[in-house]
């Protein structure tokens, strides 16, 4: 049976554009919490500003599974960087404890035990330097979803309010050139697209393969990863518009 | 939780200098580390820029460029660069562009300062003079080994008994009892020089089997005059003057004063094994065929003293030892089968085996000098015969036919003493780069068996006329530049100035040979009648032609290059093959890679030197 994917949509994007930095003023005034309202406060750069003088922080974090309604995060990382270059010796690695159970097959991916968890600090206890960590700057991310749900999800339980923010989602970036042009005949032929997952994506621009993975690694490759791709795919003088959501 | 950049350490443990750092200082490192990525094709660093950090290339490769935009080096993953401008004055002297996408680890000056201070071998790796890095790999080397490079006063533990020329022999026969020594000296009280030797084997010959009145002065059985090694020269050094001299003492003298006498035995007791006893069971073969089965012991010898950490100018001398007594008994059994020679005769060694500067890889390149008096048609048979006895037997025990046919054999290269005279003066007084380019083997010319006076004489004048003709130092200087070494290594190839890679080099034709023809040149043009390149360095330092320190240089690149061919063909017969020259860069040490490099410039800029020093126009 022939069996046709649709066709992707090229605008896909244009509905999900927000206007960050008024979007961020308006946040600073209507969240409750102090740390959130200094997060917002510190704002966004406007989107017409070029990637090469946009902060950057690039955030990952490892989680007990993929539902952010059921799962939890229990390790963070993140490295603040720019595009001349990435700060690792200011980076930040923490685990934290989750609410809901560790799975034991999350344990396999990420190495982090129970043990470990057990004297992890609860997230909110790490908010506010997570939160002064990505003040003023634009996150980045592999698989946007992860990262973006996961934390507005967790803030609700806690704080009882979210949080929104943009990212640049280098998965995102990664599909437009591996997954738009996915022409006819290659979907008539069953090719498959190819993968675009951090790892694989990063092998396509020689970057070297890491062997950890830990939210700290995963962050690192994440920046590391942008770099790249801005290099081989745009100039320095890109608008942060072209490449966030 | 501090930040483990796990994926940084075990990266940095990888390569060096870093590989040796203790893990806390490691750690240290680690923590300060930031990353930056530079697309193919864009500068990394441009010249005169300030520069904040020391370049780790952790994926990706880089060119390394001089001022002038003349290629200087390539490095790839584990390269490192910026530590010339970190430690000069925060500048950059050597721009860098990427080569390929390149993720670099950037470690901040004030980080990379502490490692040099606190770590000698980092410091020493990241050092800024090439040369200097070099010197030290040398030295320390050097250092490892100073029981084989000891000075022979150091075998010395007594004053030597000293007697007047008139003692009576017998007294002196008492005295030599009573101190239990083997060997007396000979001294004039007034002028305190030495006159000879007395040893209890010229007790026995002179005195007791001659039947001379026990009362005869010492100077009746003395030898006078003997051969004496100088108080700082090295043991093997004595060792070698005592094999080829065959005597069992050497005066050890300091300024013309004895400090002692060395006997065999202390040597032997010092080096306890090796060449000396290979060089003896040579000297009792009997037929070339039992010489050839030497040949496993010739390999064991050498790769005994590469592991001993001797440095090339010992194993060098120890296998040309050890190739000229292979000459000298294939002669010896080449006269008991072909009767005594009709016509005096010398036979003549060229090439390494004259600069004592032998390794296993080696063709025979020899020559003969025969007797004015020579008659082609009388005595030719007979020489040609005792040449290819001589050169089949040589073929059989490891020392191949010279594919050049610079042999005694070639009825060319048997000329009489008077021919050879006229054939140098010729090519030194009407000189033809073309003719010379196959001929700097002559140069390197020292006698091993026979008149061996007339191999002295004739190097004498070689050297006398060669200091007068600046257009055969032109020639000759010509010559020795045209072979160059390659720029360095990139990844696993070898890499050449114009940026092209290959596989292997030659380390030969790329290395020793043109140093050796460089430093030849300098020696003929300042008059050193020396034939090992070290030697031959020493005389031209001494004679102030080379700007200050490049002799020096100049020592340590042949030491290095020298050492690293050595190494090689231990390393091939440990394996099981064929030694050869050919170096395969993945079978180089990093340092080995970078020393190599340094050695590689420093030939490069003394072939340079060597161009403008001897134009045909310029008088030497």
């Amino acid at each position: 049976m022939l069996f046709l994917p649709p066709e992707p949509q090229p605008n896909s994007r244009e509905p999900e554009r927000v206007d960050w930095p008024a979007r961020f003023r308006d946040l600073a005034v209507q969240a409750r919490d102090p740390r959130l309202r200094a997060f917002y406060g510190a704002g966004v750069v406007a989107l017409d500003t070029p990637i090469a003088e946009v902060p950057l922080v690039a955030l990952d974090f490892e989680t007990t599974g993929l539902d952010p309604a059921r799962d939890g995060i229990v390790s963070i990382g993140l490295v603040p960087f720019s595009l001349e270059r990435i700060c690792s010796s200011a980076a930040r690695h923490w685990v934290v404890k989750p609410r809901s159970v560790l799975r034991e097959e999350s344990v396999v991916v990420h190495g982090i035990t129970h043990a470990d968890l057990a004297r992890a600090p609860d997230l909110n206890a790490l908010l506010q330097p997570l939160l002064e960590a990505l003040a003023g700057r634009v996150v980045v991310v592999h698989h946007r979803e992860i990262e973006r749900r996961f934390l507005d999800a967790a803030l609700r339980v806690r704080l009882g309010e979210g949080i929104e923010l943009p990212v640049i989602d280098t998965m995102e970036l990664e599909s437009r050139w591996h997954r738009r042009n996915t022409s006819l005949l290659n979907r008539l032929l069953g090719r498959r697209p190819p993968s675009i997952r951090l790892a694989d994506s990063r092998q396509r621009y020689r970057l070297p393969h890491y062997h950890q993975h830990c939210a700290l690694t995963d962050a690192q490759a994440t920046a590391e990863l942008l770099l790249a791709q801005l290099g081989h795919h745009f100039s320095p003088d890109t608008p942060l518009v072209e490449l966030c959501c | 939780m501090q930040p483990e950049h796990h994926e940084f350490l075990d990266f940095l443990r990888r390569h060096p200098p870093f590989d040796q750092l203790p893990d806390d200082s490691l750690e240290q490192a680690v923590s300060t580390l930031d990353v930056a990525y530079f697309k193919a094709g864009t500068p990394i660093l441009d010249f005169g820029a300030p520069v904040d950090a020391l370049y780790i290339i952790r994926s990706g490769a880089v060119e390394v460029l001089r001022r002038s935009g003349e290629l200087y080096n390539r490095l790839s993953e584990g390269g490192i660069f910026g530590e010339f401008g970190l430690l000069r004055a925060g500048k950059v002297r050597f721009p860098v562009r990427a080569l390929e996408d390149t993720l670099v680890y950037l470690l901040p000056a004030a980080e990379f300062l502490r490692l040099f201070e606190q770590h000698d071998y980092f410091a020493d790796f990241v050092e800024v003079e090439d040369r200097t890095r070099l010197r030290q790999a040398v030295a320390r080397r050097e250092d490892a080994n100073d029981l084989l490079s000891a000075p022979v006063q150091s075998l010395l533990h007594r004053a030597p008994l000293l007697v007047a020329p008139d003692t009576a022999a017998q007294a002196v026969a008492l005295q030599m009892s009573a101190e239990v020594v083997s060997a007396a000296l000979v001294v004039d009280g007034a002028s305190g020089r030495m006159q000879g030797i007395v040893t209890d084997r010229d007790i026995r010959d002179r005195l007791v089997c001659e039947g001379l009145a026990y009362d005869s002065p010492v100077t009746a059985i003395m030898t006078p005059d003997p051969i004496c090694a100088d108080s700082d020269q090295l043991v093997f050094e004595a060792m070698l003057t005592m094999l080829k001299a065959n005597v069992h003492h050497l005066p050890v003298m300091r300024k013309n004063q004895p400090q002692g006498v060395v006997e065999l035995a202390d040597i032997i007791r010092h080096e306890s094994q090796n060449s000396l006893f290979l060089v003896n069971s040579i000297h009792r073969q009997q037929s070339a065929e039992e010489l050839a089965a030497l040949l496993p012991d010739v390999q064991a010898c050498f790769q005994r003293m590469v592991n001993e950490d001797a440095n090339s100018h010992m194993i060098g001398t120890a296998l040309a030892v050890i190739g000229r007594s292979f000459k000298q008994r294939l002669l010896e059994l080449a006269e008991e089968r072909l009767g005594p020679p009709p016509v005096p005769y010398c036979f003549v060694a060229l090439g390494s085996m004259a600069r004592d500067d032998q390794t296993l890889v080696t063709d025979q390149d020899n020559a003969m000098i025969l007797d004015d008096s020579f008659e082609p048609a009388l005595h030719d048979g007979y020489f040609s015969r005792l040449a290819a006895f001589v050169s089949d037997g040589l073929n059989q025990c490891g020392y191949p036919y010279c594919s050049g046919g610079i042999m005694a054999t070639n009825p060319e290269w048997r000329k009489r003493l008077s021919d050879w005279r006229l054939t140098f003066t010729q090519w030194i007084e009407q000189p033809t780069p073309q003719f010379l380019l196959n001929s700097s083997v002559f140069f390197d010319l020292n006698g091993v068996w026979g008149e061996l006076r007339w191999a002295e004489d004739l190097y004498d004048m070689i050297v006398s006329k060669a200091g007068q003709h600046p257009r055969f130092l032109a020639c000759m200087a010509r010559n020795a530049v045209l072979r160059t070494p390659p720029l360095g290594f990139f990844k696993d190839f070898v890499m050449e100035t114009d940026g092209r890679h290959s596989n292997s080099i030659n380390i030969k034709r790329r290395g020793t040979a043109p140093l050796n023809d460089l430093i030849r040149v300098h020696a003929l043009a300042v008059g050193s009648t020396s034939l090992n390149a070290f030697s031959r360095l020493h005389d031209v330092i001494d004679a102030g032609i080379l700007p200050p320190g490049r002799g020096q240089d100049l020592r340590d690149a042949l030491e290095f290059i020298a050492m690293v061919r050595i190494r090689h063909q231990a390393l091939d017969l440990d394996t099981g093959q064929e030694p050869d020259n050919n170096v395969e860069p993945e079978n180089l040490s990093e340092f080995e890679r970078k020393h190599l490099k340094d050695a590689f410039q420093i030939l490069s800029n003394a072939q340079k030197f060597l161009t403008y020093r001897y134009t045909p126009n310029r008088a030497g």
